[in-house]
């Protein structure tokens, strides 16, 4: 195999497992930005990721090989439904926020796994329509050299979620609306005190954070696994929330910190192609995202610190 | 502190007359339907659940037919699924308690718990599908996995252009070292025949779950050069027909196959422009049900093991996608294993 190939494989192995990860990992920040604590991720993953499927599988005569798109959509709107659950509880009704996630991660499998069998007859949907598959990136696949490692027969919804992150970025630290949602999360008293809506920024925290969570479901469906069922979301959103924390509560982190997952986890299913990983046993090479982790954390990043005001329930003066 | 007790009393009793009342409506419900001295059956899953694409499903299908065939009431078959391991020994107990005339257990991760149950009850008869227990009131179904994994390899080898197969495996173990042993022997063996060398990648997930892990194993192993993969791995093998058609759509002119387990997996490989699964490697485990469930109608209930092989048409291989050339080879093989001219190594590094 020559070098283009394997940094090619690298590079999209990396993406397989990363990109639900970025969008989850992007979700979580912005609603914890807003001071809301978001473990229910998992739970909007796997509405998202039910959703999304079913979507795909009885539009798909219809919207064609556009489908997989409109279904991520699809999903991040459902994923904002959900969201208005933990956003009632932990705004509203001054619910604690890691039960009311809690909540949404046991409702979530249940509730769609029961919807499942009521349109299907069956546990799980069976093989969707239509995959995302793979394509090449406009005019940069033209690139000598980098043009096909990085951006040509690619996972597409990656690059999606790459430019997210510089969105979110931009948004949360060069806009109005990101440094007053940043206020909110970091001391909603003084935000108040000089005008700002509190409640408004963290139910638009929450519910960015539904739409994108719901979309990193979707991505699972129907990239990765190609059907739901009770395993399709098996601890991402997890997976998430810690890239989320290993990124500092930065999207642009969260980002790398979701690359950077993906490529210790492909690591290990490379060994076949890679000689020198035939020479160490297998188990070291699934252990390695995990010890790699912990160095990283603790000899590189340094401190990682939550916005201020996280969890707390904000009640308004009168 | 009275009113507690008596609070306390009321909750308990509520309770216990539920949990009567649904017993007692359970047994109505059952003589009602299949009247005094009906047979009846059930099984109880593994938590991959009775839709799991895998042995789970064909056992519930093979309970189905089985009822159709005998033409009895529905209820005369039934599972109880289980969610999570610790379910395992109530699940068997419960099924004890609703009286069947035998009870199935599905998959070897049930084998201890049918264990401990199956000695308590000696006078039930119970069976064990992919599992091994030692009393005679259990019948332990057993597959020769291997056997059909060789006719995998066969097919395989016939197919490649670029004489490079995959194998991927869920977690490392006995049941599926089987699959790996014999499809490499497989390979070997049809390689031989045809004169030319093929490469073998083996690699496992680790998982039965993991979808992602099986797709990034999958696009090593068709980039390296694999055209023909075969997975014995559950549900990571979805990752696996991704990858496969993934590429297939970006790409249709290098063909690329995938080898279902199983079931017969035809409908993972669709996509636009055909279908990708080349063959299944079958393993008919409603088949061994419908037949131990006879033996005991007819009073003839045998404890001990059944290991169903090619021979019985226990497990096979579909026809699928395979060229004609192909296919006469696998029937080749098939029937030289049949009458024991080819014997197919069951294990190359669980047991010696």
């Amino acid at each position: 195999m020559d070098v283009v190939t394997l940094l090619h494989l690298v590079v999209s192995n990396t993406l397989t497992y990363a990109t639900p990860l970025i969008f989850t990992a992007l979700a979580g920040t912005f609603s914890e930005r807003s001071g809301v604590v978001n473990i229910g991720l998992e739970g909007i993953m796997v509405m998202g990721a039910f959703s999304s499927a079913v979507f795909n599988i009885l539009m798909y005569p219809t919207l064609g090989t556009s489908t997989p798109w409109i279904g991520m959509l699809f999903g991040g709107l459902v994923g904002i439904l959900f969201a208005v659950i933990h956003a009632l509880a932990t705004i509203n009704f001054r619910a604690d926020h890691i039960i009311s996630g809690t909540v949404l991660n046991l409702a979530a499998p249940g509730l769609a796994v029961f919807l499942t069998r009521m349109i299907f007859n069956k546990g799980e949907t069976g093989p969707i329509a239509r995959t995302f598959g793979t394509g090449n990136i406009p005019l940069l696949h033209k690139i000598p050299f980098i043009g096909p490692i990085l951006f040509s027969s690619i996972l597409l919804p990656a690059y999606v979620g790459i430019a997210l992150a510089l969105i979110s970025w931009f948004v949360l630290f060069k806009t109005r609306f990101g440094l007053r949602l940043r206020s909110v999360g970091e001391h909603p008293k003084a935000a108040e005190s000089v005008g700002i809506n509190v409640y408004f920024y963290k139910y638009s925290g929450v519910l960015i954070s539904g739409f994108l969570g719901g979309m990193g479901g979707a991505v699972v469906a129907q990239a990765i696994q190609g059907n739901f069922g009770s395993a399709t979301i098996a601890g991402q959103g997890f997976m998430a929330m810690a890239a989320m924390i290993f990124g500092k509560w930065n999207p642009v982190g969260a980002m790398w910190a979701a690359l950077f997952f993906g490529f210790s986890q492909s690591l290990s299913a490379m060994s076949s192609v890679i000689p020198a990983l035939q020479a160490i046993p297998p188990v070291f090479l699934q252990i390695l995202p995990y010890i790699l982790t912990i160095i990283i954390l603790v000899g590189f990043i340094g401190k990682s610190e939550s916005p201020h005001a996280l969890g707390e329930t904000y009640i308004k003066s009168e | 502190m009275k009113n507690w007790k008596s609070l306390m009393l009321l909750g308990t009793s509520a309770l216990v007359l539920v949990a009567c009342g649904n017993k007692d409506a359970n047994k109505d419900a059952g003589k009602d339907n299949t009247g005094e001295g009906d047979f009846k059956i059930t099984m109880i899953t593994d938590t991959g659940g009775v839709d799991d694409r895998s042995f789970n499903q064909s056992s519930w299908e093979g309970v189905q037919e089985w009822v159709k065939e005998n033409n009895l009431p529905q209820s005369s078959g039934t599972y109880i699924q289980s969610d999570a391991a610790d379910q395992y020994i109530p699940n068997i107990q419960q099924a004890v308690n609703d009286g069947y005339d035998i009870i199935y257990a599905i998959g070897f991760l049930l084998a201890e718990p049918l264990e401990e149950v199956a000695k308590q009850h000696p006078d039930q008869h119970f069976g064990i599908v992919d599992g091994f227990v030692d009393l005679p009131n259990v019948i332990s179904l057993g597959f020769k996995d291997h056997e059909s994994s060789f006719l995998a390899g066969v097919a395989a080898a016939y197919t490649t252009e670029t004489n490079h197969v995959g194998f991927i495996g869920g977690e490392k173990g006995f049941i599926i070292d089987r699959f790996e042993t014999g499809y490499k022997a497989g390979v070997e063996w049809a390689a031989k025949k045809l004169g030319k060398e093929i490469k073998i990648d083996s690699e496992y997930a680790e998982s039965f779950k993991d979808a992602a892990k099986g797709k990034q194993i999958a696009a090593s192993q068709f980039s390296s050069g694999a055209d023909v993969v075969f997975h014995a791995s559950g549900a990571v093998g979805d990752g696996v027909f991704n990858e496969a058609k993934d590429r297939m759509q970006a790409d249709s002119s290098k063909k690329i196959w995938v080898i279902g387990v199983d079931r017969d997996q035809e409908a993972e490989g669709e996509y636009e422009g055909g279908n990708l699964t080349l063959t299944s490697a079958l393993k008919q485990v409603g088949q061994a049900i419908k037949l131990t469930s006879n033996d005991v109608m007819k009073g003839e209930f045998k404890g001990g093991q059944v290991v169903y092989g090619l021979k019985d048409d226990g497990v096979g291989l579909s026809r699928g996608h395979l060229s004609d050339e192909a296919w006469k080879a696998v029937e080749e093989a098939k029937k030289l294993i049949v009458d024991g001219e080819i014997e197919v190594p069951e294990f190359t590094y669980s047991q010696n």
